[in-house]
């Protein structure tokens, strides 16, 4: 078991199930027989043989009580290394980076883990070390893209090289271990994950002319160096610990010269348009854009914010970031600093506000990052009701249930300001106090929704046509213009169903599905969108409410 | 030399030691005495009167009460003297109990750090501190075999590359194995939604009943793995609970699950669709209900028209065969019959004016005395100018000639069957005429020739129950329907010629299309199998529109159409042509769904009939009306 996870060898699927299984229909694994014969070419398998043999001879030697022989064999105890498993799963580098984001989730799972029970001690500091050092390289070369606050924990999504990778760390509390999870498992897992993780981030290191192991720049470190003396007695622990920091840039071997900024050149592909290649440029200048989204701020991090990944968030997109040195070492500046721009704080009141600077909550550092600009503060100040936060990750098709703040966003980042004209039109409403006026403003927030609804509608005609009543009209021209499409209508999804009849059983039945589906999707759409409108009618209702009983 | 810890007081000069031993004292705590003394009598406890107030002012009185210890053995008081209270005191202290002894004596050494000219000891040295061990000899010897054997080894140098180094340094593309191509990546996590985050819109968020169907739905077949939660700030955020379990879950299904490709079945479903030709350009085909025919009291079984097309019979549970006129839906005649009418066939020949009724155990053959009296008057000439044969034949059936009685009502011939009749019909030149009776031996199927009113038994063996028969309309072919054949019998060669499998579970009804070359078989799983008799036995296509059991179906004499009635109450038409080109195929399209017939106990559409010029279709439901679509 324990190699197959280390080799990557899964079940697979049989073609004909019955066969391979001598008739019974059980459910059973099947491996590939080339699978297992490839395992036991392993070399590693005698030396987990070694292992186990190593591992008998001591419990004999601490049964007898044999200390020198204890010794000696521990002295001799075997290693094995999973280098070459790693270099034959991934040939190549990138394809180790498209397998990286369980590596990753798995580092930062472990690397929160008390130090007691459960699991080595040393794979826990590993896996802490790798973790830091693949944040600092993701600082250092500012592939960070979108981050995620969901109720598991923090997801980050990092283009490296091309390739997205995704990981979650869960947020920082103690976890309560479950009882029927096989940690041996997961052990394995892991132990396969730092080989490939600490690989990686050396190649990724040297991608970028940085120094491995890490080492923080020269002059901050020279700085920090005797002040970090007297806190801590160990160096190498005191080292990682300002390397997590994450305040600090790291040391290059190659001074950085201006590479970096020199324009690229443009190599027009053949076949490629004017159109396209201006939609890449563009593209290109975004991206640019959004890497510096920070650039000049200075932020300071309140004790309640949690502060690596907000630390690690700015940094990755130009900012600076301090926090009080009480909390954690490598803080740069103090809350007195008059330079600061933001302060984040995430409690309901700030006692003593320094004029110059605007106090945030959190969210505005993880929606800006993934609206790609700097969002109106407005919405987050301290104590105020936040706006819904929006997952990056889901990119609307056609069809699908968009939220209202999503739309809001993409308007935003078109360069259009509708904030303000709703909250205008909002101030009218509500000092007219019509309910008309409401209506407007739901229409011009709904927009969208109602085209959907009449694609919908239309659907649903085509569905269940012919027996619908007619709306019963006054003006009898109408009525014909009506009955004409309709009968038009009628007709052809009549048409449309004799054809249906006529499908052969396979195609029905796929066709059917499909329909099914489609179906679902738009019907779970109606429903959020039901919902929202009835959420946003009782919110309306309360605000009314709470007015008039205002100015009574 | 330590004083006796208690001490008796002196002044008692009586020996009162206890001689219970050393036993917790409690023991005695409900006894009036508290052990015995050493003649064997009992020790009585000092009487204590004494209560908390005596006590305090004794604590306040008597000065010496700080050392006043109550005996546990005797049970009296007992006053410390000043040696034994300075003993507790260093005992207290941690200091040695006798007040003589000095913990700090001058140390004396025995051995010095400075060699001195002496031995300490005045034994001569023994002989092996000079000589070789042998011990170790032995020893030393055993290891040096044990290093020439190989068994010890010398320590391995350590291995000094650096745990991480440059891997991908030099990738060569010939390291990319088969295996390689061959492997099936393991698919990422599933990107998170806007349901999943810490304040999400609010639309998201379950509902009371919602979250109530989540909690009782299996863990493997909910949607989400969590309930959608708003929080107000990110402080107010908990560890998510199950964070190392969904891990783990990621592990297990990494290395234990089966991985396969699956093709996505990536089309349109448009295009699907079949592209048929539009029912617009098929017409002309039945679309609206025209006429409906009322008069019966009962489910209308059977539909049968006249070659001219001018008269419609019926035939109905309610034991009565209406003849109606087509075009206005009027009832003519009604003849009562004294049976559930089963079967209705009018004489396809145009010269004859007959109908065949099936009507329990007999055939009825009927003269309707409708349009034309010429035709009418020929018709029973026809059967009156009838000589019986010299010799009397045995036949199957009894041929009667219908009474006076009965003459008048129409009825000219009845044909007494031995068992139920089922069905009747005619062959194309309107002499023959075959009827199924509903029986198991080889009787079921009986060829009458009215002109000469003889019958006969044409199958020697029963291969089942019988259906549907059939006459081919120009050639001598006998079709005969079982529940899952319909066979083909040559009438002239007396053989088997074909044998369709139908593909159906149970056969109701069977339609041949005018030219003779391909049948529709209507069946009561709500299939409706299309043969091609030149292509092959199986169907050339089975068609399931219907949604229920088919009762009916029907050609059209002249217009490329079919139609089909079944119990869900709509009569499907379908336009069906049939090319003479051998090579092409035949083209089925349905063009018109026909509803109208009320469903009357699960029953909807039990027979449908082409009006022979017309492109009109009739159909009788259960609801005990006939309909005409035109």
């Amino acid at each position: 078991r324990r190699l197959c996870i280390l080799k990557g060898i899964y079940p697979h699927e049989p073609k004909h199930k019955k066969k391979v299984n001598k008739g019974s229909t059980a459910p059973r694994t099947f491996y590939l027989l080339k699978d297992i014969k490839f395992l036991l070419h392993e070399p590693i398998v005698n030396k987990f043989r070694e292992y186990k043999v190593f591992v008998r001879k001591l419990r004999k030697a601490y049964g007898k009580s044999e200390w020198s022989t204890v010794d000696r064999l521990k002295d001799n105890k075997p290693t094995y290394k999973l280098d070459h498993i790693v270099k034959e799963r991934y040939p190549t580098f990138i394809d180790a980076l498209r397998d990286l984001d369980d590596a990753l989730s798995m580092c930062f799972l472990f690397s929160t883990f008390p130090r007691t029970g459960k699991c080595h001690v040393q794979t826990i500091q590993l896996c802490r070390r790798l973790a830091v050092e693949f944040l600092n390289y993701i600082i250092a070369s500012r592939s960070l893209r979108k981050v995620f606050l969901s109720i598991k924990g923090i997801y980050y999504q990092a283009e490296v090289f091309g390739q997205p990778i995704t990981w979650i760390t869960p947020y920082t509390f103690a976890h309560d271990h479950p009882t029927d999870v096989d940690y041996r498992v997961m052990a394995t897992f892991t132990e396969f994950y730092t080989t490939l993780l600490g690989f990686v981030n050396f190649r990724l290191y040297q991608s970028l002319n940085l120094l491995y192991p890490p080492k923080i720049d020269g002059q901050t470190d020279a700085e920090l160096k005797p002040a970090e003396g007297k806190e801590y007695a160990m160096d190498s622990e005191s080292y990682l610990e300002k390397l997590s920091a994450l305040s600090a840039s790291l040391a290059r071997v190659v001074a950085p010269t201006h590479e970096d900024e020199v324009e690229m050149d443009e190599f027009p592909v053949e076949g490629e348009t004017a159109e396209q290649m201006d939609t890449r440029k563009k593209e290109q200048e975004a991206l640019e854009k959004h890497k510096k989204l920070f650039e000049g701020l200075r932020f300071f991090l309140n004790r309640e914010v949690p502060r690596e990944p907000l630390a690690f968030i700015i940094r990755c997109f130009g900012g600076q970031v301090s926090w009080e040195k009480s909390l954690c070492i490598g803080a740069t500046y103090d809350v007195n600093d008059p330079s600061i721009t933001h302060q984040i704080v995430d409690r309901p009141r700030v006692e003593k506000q320094v004029v110059g600077r605007y106090y945030l909550q959190p969210q505005w550092v993880f929606d800006s990052v993934n609206a790609k600009l700097c969002l109106p503060i407005a919405d987050y100040f301290p104590g105020v009701l936040l706006p819904p936060h929006l997952s990056p990750f889901v990119t609307e098709q056609e069809g699908d249930y968009v939220p209202p703040e999503k739309l809001k966003l993409l308007a935003m980042q078109r360069g259009e300001n509708p904030d303000e004209e709703s909250e205008e039109e909002d101030e009218e409403a509500e000092e007219a106090e019509d309910d008309n006026d409401k209506e407007e403003e739901e229409e011009e927030e709904d927009e969208s929704e109602k085209e959907e609804e009449m694609k919908l509608k239309k659907m649903e005609e085509e569905k269940t046509q012919s027996n619908k009543v007619l709306p019963v009209k006054v003006t009898a021209g109408k009525l014909r213009l009506e009955d004409k499409q309709r009968l038009e209508q009628e007709q052809q999804s009549e048409e449309k169903r004799l054809a249906i009849m006529m499908m052969k059983k396979r195609e029905k039945y796929l066709y059917k599905k499909i329909m099914f589906g489609k179906k679902r999707k738009v019907r779970e759409a109606n429903k959020l969108a039901a919902k929202r409108k009835a959420h946003d009618t009782a919110v309306k209702e309360e605000r009314k409410k709470s007015k008039k009983a205002r100015r009574a | 030399p330590h004083p006796p810890l208690t001490p008796f007081p002196p002044a008692l000069l009586q020996d009162i030691r206890n001689t219970v031993g050393n036993i917790p004292m409690e023991w005695y705590q409900d006894f009036p005495h508290i052990g015995y003394n050493l003649e064997g009598k009992k020790i009585y406890k000092p009487i204590r009167n004494k209560d908390e107030l005596d006590m305090f002012l004794e604590k306040m009185e008597n000065p010496d009460y700080w050392r006043t210890v109550q005996d546990k053995m005797t049970g009296a008081d007992i006053k410390l003297t000043d040696e034994q209270v300075d003993l507790v005191h260093r005992l207290q202290k941690g200091q040695f109990g006798d007040v003589h002894f000095n913990p700090y004596e001058p140390a004396v050494d025995f051995f010095t750090h400075e060699v001195m000219i002496h031995p300490v000891t005045n034994r001569p040295a023994d002989k092996r501190s000079f000589i070789p061990s042998l011990i170790e000899k032995e020893k030393v010897s055993k290891l040096v075999h044990a290093i020439k054997m190989g068994w010890i080894k010398p320590r391995k140098p350590k291995d000094d590359t650096p745990t991480y180094y440059d891997l991908w340094a030099h990738e060569d593309p010939n390291s990319i194995l088969g295996r390689h191509k061959m492997h099936v990546p393991a698919p990422k996590m599933k990107l998170p939604g806007h349901e999943e985050s810490y304040n999400p819109p609010p639309e998201y968020l379950l509902s009371e009943e919602e979250k109530l169907a989540w909690e009782q739905q299996e863990p493997a077949e909910r949607k989400l793995n969590f309930v959608p939660q708003q929080y107000q700030c990110l402080r107010a955020v908990p560890a998510y609970s199950r964070f190392i379990h969904e891990r783990f879950e990621r592990c297990l299904d990494l290395y234990l699950c089966p991985r396969q490709r699956k093709m996505r079945v990536n089309v349109d479903p448009e295009d699907l669709i079949p592209k048929l030709p539009k029912p617009r350009d098929l017409q002309p085909f039945p679309t609206t209900q025209a006429l409906v025919y009322r008069g019966h009291t009962s489910l209308v079984r059977c539909l049968s028209i006249s070659p001219s097309g001018q008269w419609l019979v019926s035939g109905s549970d309610d034991c009565t065969v209406r003849f109606w006129e087509v075009c206005t839906a009027r009832c003519m005649k009604t003849l009562p019959v004294g049976g559930v009418v089963k079967s209705i066939a009018w004489n396809p020949n145009p010269t004859i004016c007959l109908v065949a009724i099936c009507v329990e155990q007999s055939v009825l053959l009927v003269n309707p005395c409708l349009g034309d009296k010429l035709l009418y008057g020929a018709t029973d000439q026809l059967l009156e100018s009838y000589v019986a044969p010299e010799e009397e034949r045995v036949q199957p059936v009894q041929w009667e000639t219908a009474t006076m009685e009965e003459h008048s009502k129409g009825v000219r011939l009845v044909v007494q069957h031995s068992k139920a009749v089922k069905q009747v019909t005619w062959h194309g030149k309107g002499d023959y005429f075959a009827s199924v009776v509903s029986d198991n031996s080889n009787m079921q199927v009986l060829i009458h020739q009215s002109s000469k009113r003889w019958s006969q038994n044409p199958f020697r063996k029963s291969k089942g129950l019988v259906q549907r028969v059939l006459f081919h309309p120009t050639r001598p072919y006998f079709f005969v329907a079982t529940q899952r054949y319909v066979r083909v019998y040559n009438l002239l060669k007396q053989e088997l010629t074909k044998k369709l499998m139908t593909n159906c579970k149970w056969v109701s009804s069977m339609a041949i299309h005018p030219g003779g070359d391909n049948i529709i078989c209507g069946s009561y799983d709500s299939k409706l199998a299309w043969f091609d008799l030149d292509l092959s036995t199986r169907p050339y296509q089975l068609l399931r529109h219907h949604k229920k059991a088919l009762r009916g179906v029907a050609f059209h004499k002249h217009y490329p159409l079919f139609a089909s009635g079944s119990d869900d109450g709509t009569v499907i038409v379908c336009h069906g042509m049939v090319y003479n080109d051998l090579l092409q195929n035949p083209l089925l399209v349905p063009v018109k769904v026909l509803k109208g017939h009320v469903i009357t106990l699960d029953l909807g559409v039990l027979d449908v009939l082409f009006h022979p010029t017309q492109p009109w279709v009739f159909s009788s439901g259960a609801d005990s009306t006939i309909r005409l679509y035109t």
